[in-house]
């Protein structure tokens, strides 16, 4: 719906695409035209990319944009789009490669300049050498999966006597997880926060940044609360960050919108961590913070405009909750089915992004997330005020949402004094406290 | 289109409460709209453009009538014998009734077919794929028009598997 939107703003035409389980979905109605691309099993539709390059061709599509997810960071289908003529709204297949392989992007980093979190140069193959280099960096260290994310093959080493059997066990682990059990090591950051520089880079070498977004609130290292600014980051920190970014774009010519993940220490000391080369799902409070339309940035670049050329700050703050289908009281298990009432919160300082509608049928097959709640004021107090009214104005009726625990959220003291790392859900029982 | 399949049309729109139909093929566009005393009624949004193909296929065969004039018991009513089977694509692509411009089609309406016969070919990205018929019986309606896009699902050819 957010590209479609933008999309009918600039006078282009739309497809959906969409698996049978998606029938009923609002982007195949509001969209000029609907391909059903295959059965509710993502890897044979959603996923399936000669599905999708049949549905292009057979409705004369000029352009694809993959959203986030699935293959939207899928360096074989951007190249498939290329071949066959039809533009990939998004960087070019090697800029994907570059930084989809952590090891890789870390060197390109180390190369750039861009301050990253010391560790092993690769993967390690010899446990020797790699206890006298955790000794270096100074324990606490951390054992990670090259392929991996969601947590999976990593084990935190606080000395040296657990280090052996920790890197066994990440390593079984990664292989299971991902099929590759190259495991590398890192120093372990305390009290960390996540903290992302937006960034859009065009064809001719030019790239420019949009500040931060603060993504500390985390469960199970999926976020669940953005913000931006961030209330951590203050001029001289954003300054320093956002050309580290700028640095780290240009060292791979990026072309696109895209973010840089950074992880910063309790002494604003910032160190490198990922890059996304897509739009990600909390794109919009960069957005509302300083009225600035990122897809329709990530379409002109796409056309081959260039990129205004000056960093962009914020002027308003905005927040925004991830409202998903779970049950915070038993253990966030998601809850699909049918949604007899949807009625979401308006009014000023409001931004609803959401699929769902009264009736619509959550299938069981994919993402659990159903809304995203922006609200957004002058002051981050002002938004958090009316963050806390639209939580109490939402209604849904039919499913479990996660409504509930964002609401609670907003009343915790130490989320309102701003005082929070990525710890922070993992220390406080939020609903029951 | 005859004179008989735009009356059908209309008391098609009226029965439906349909307010507004517009209908484009490669010879001709019609469009019709309901006035005045019908009540309008918020329909779901037209259908996408490749399932926009059915409705026409219905009209060209002229025993259809668009009223339920008698149960099921009749052979001319809109709702099917329940017994027949949808034949659905599982391609994406266009979808042709021969193997070549100039070539016959593959199957008739009427015709026989055995399961694992080649009953159309479906075209996606300059690769041409025949398409077996995944059970035997004899070809009631083709649901397609020929050289038309086809989607995942979408119902092809409806089969008697019992003739």
């Amino acid at each position: 719906m957010r590209i479609m939107r933008t999309c009918k703003e600039m006078g282009i035409k739309t497809v959906a695409v969409y698996s049978t389980a998606d029938k009923e979905s609002l982007h195949v109605r509001n969209a000029d035209e609907a391909v059903c691309i295959g059965p509710p099993n993502s890897k044979l539709s959603y996923l399936n990319m000669p599905n999708i390059m049949a549905a292009a061709e057979i409705t004369n599509a000029d352009a694809i944009h993959p959203g986030y997810g699935f293959l939207a960071e899928n360096a074989d289908f951007a190249e498939l789009c290329s071949d066959y003529n039809i533009k990939f709204i998004g960087p070019s297949p090697e800029m994907i490669r570059k930084m989809g392989d952590k090891i890789t992007a870390k060197e390109t980093m180390i190369a750039a300049g861009v301050p990253v979190i010391p560790g092993s140069e690769g993967l390690i193959t010899d446990i020797k050498e790699a206890k006298k280099l955790a000794k270096e960096i100074a324990y606490p260290v951390i054992l990670k999966a090259t392929a991996g994310g969601g947590g999976k093959g990593m084990r935190i080493v606080r000395e040296e006597i657990e280090f052996e059997k920790a890197f066994n066990t990440a390593q079984m682990e990664a292989g299971a997880s991902f099929g590759n059990d190259g495991i590398y090591l890192e120093k372990f950051i305390e009290e960390p926060r996540h903290i992302e520089i937006q960034i859009a880079g065009d064809q001719f070498g030019n790239v420019c940044h949009l500040s931060e977004r603060d993504c500390s609130i985390q469960r199970r290292h999926q976020k669940l609360v953005e913000e931006c600014p961030s209330p951590y980051v203050d001029d001289e920190l954003r300054k320093k960050m956002g050309d580290a970014a700028i640095e780290a774009a240009k060292a791979i010519n990026y072309e696109s919108v895209g973010t840089v993940e950074f992880l910063v220490d309790k002494n604003k000391n910032f160190y490198f961590m990922e890059m996304n080369t897509r739009i990600q799902v909390e794109h919009t409070v960069t957005e509302e913070s300083m009225d600035f339309d990122l897809i329709k940035e990530q379409i002109k670049i796409a056309a081959g405009e260039k990129v205004v050329g000056r960093a962009y700050f914020p002027r308003l703050h905005a927040i925004e909750c991830r409202i998903n289908a779970e049950d915070p009281y038993n253990n966030f298990m998601p809850s699909p089915g049918k949604i007899e009432t949807f009625y979401t919160p308006k009014g000023h300082g409001v931004r609803m992004e959401t699929h769902a509608y009264s009736g619509y049928t959550i299938p069981p097959f994919y993402d659990s997330m159903i809304a995203k709640l922006i609200t957004y004021g002058p002051t981050r107090n002002e938004a958090l005020a009316i963050m806390k009214r639209a939580l109490d104005e939402f209604v849904v009726i039919g499913v479990k949402t996660t409504i509930p625990f964002h609401r609670k959220l907003m009343d915790h003291p130490d989320f309102i004094s701003g005082n929070f790392d990525t710890k922070f859900l993992e220390q406080n029982d939020i609903l029951n406290e | 289109m005859d004179y008989k399949e735009i009356q059908d049309l209309i008391k098609l729109v009226k029965k439906n409460q349909i307010s507004e139909l517009e209908i484009e093929r490669k010879d001709f566009k019609i469009q019709i709209k309901s006035q005045g005393d019908d009540p309008i009624i918020q329909q779901v949004s037209m259908p996408a453009q490749p399932q926009l193909q059915q409705p026409m296929q219905q009209f060209s065969q002229p025993n259809v009538q668009p009223q339920h004039s008698q149960p099921d018991s009749s052979a001319e009513t809109e709702t099917e014998p329940s017994h027949l089977i949808e034949m659905k694509s599982s391609m994406i692509g266009t979808f042709y009734r021969a193997p070549g411009p100039d070539k016959d089609p593959y199957v008739g309406i009427g015709d026989s077919i055995k399961q694992g016969e080649v009953i159309c070919m479906i075209e996606a990205m300059k690769l041409f794929n025949e398409i077996e018929s995944e059970i035997s019986g004899k070809i009631v309606k083709i649901l397609v028009e020929d050289a038309t896009p086809v989607e995942f699902d979408q119902p092809l050819f409806l089969v008697d598997p019992k003739a």
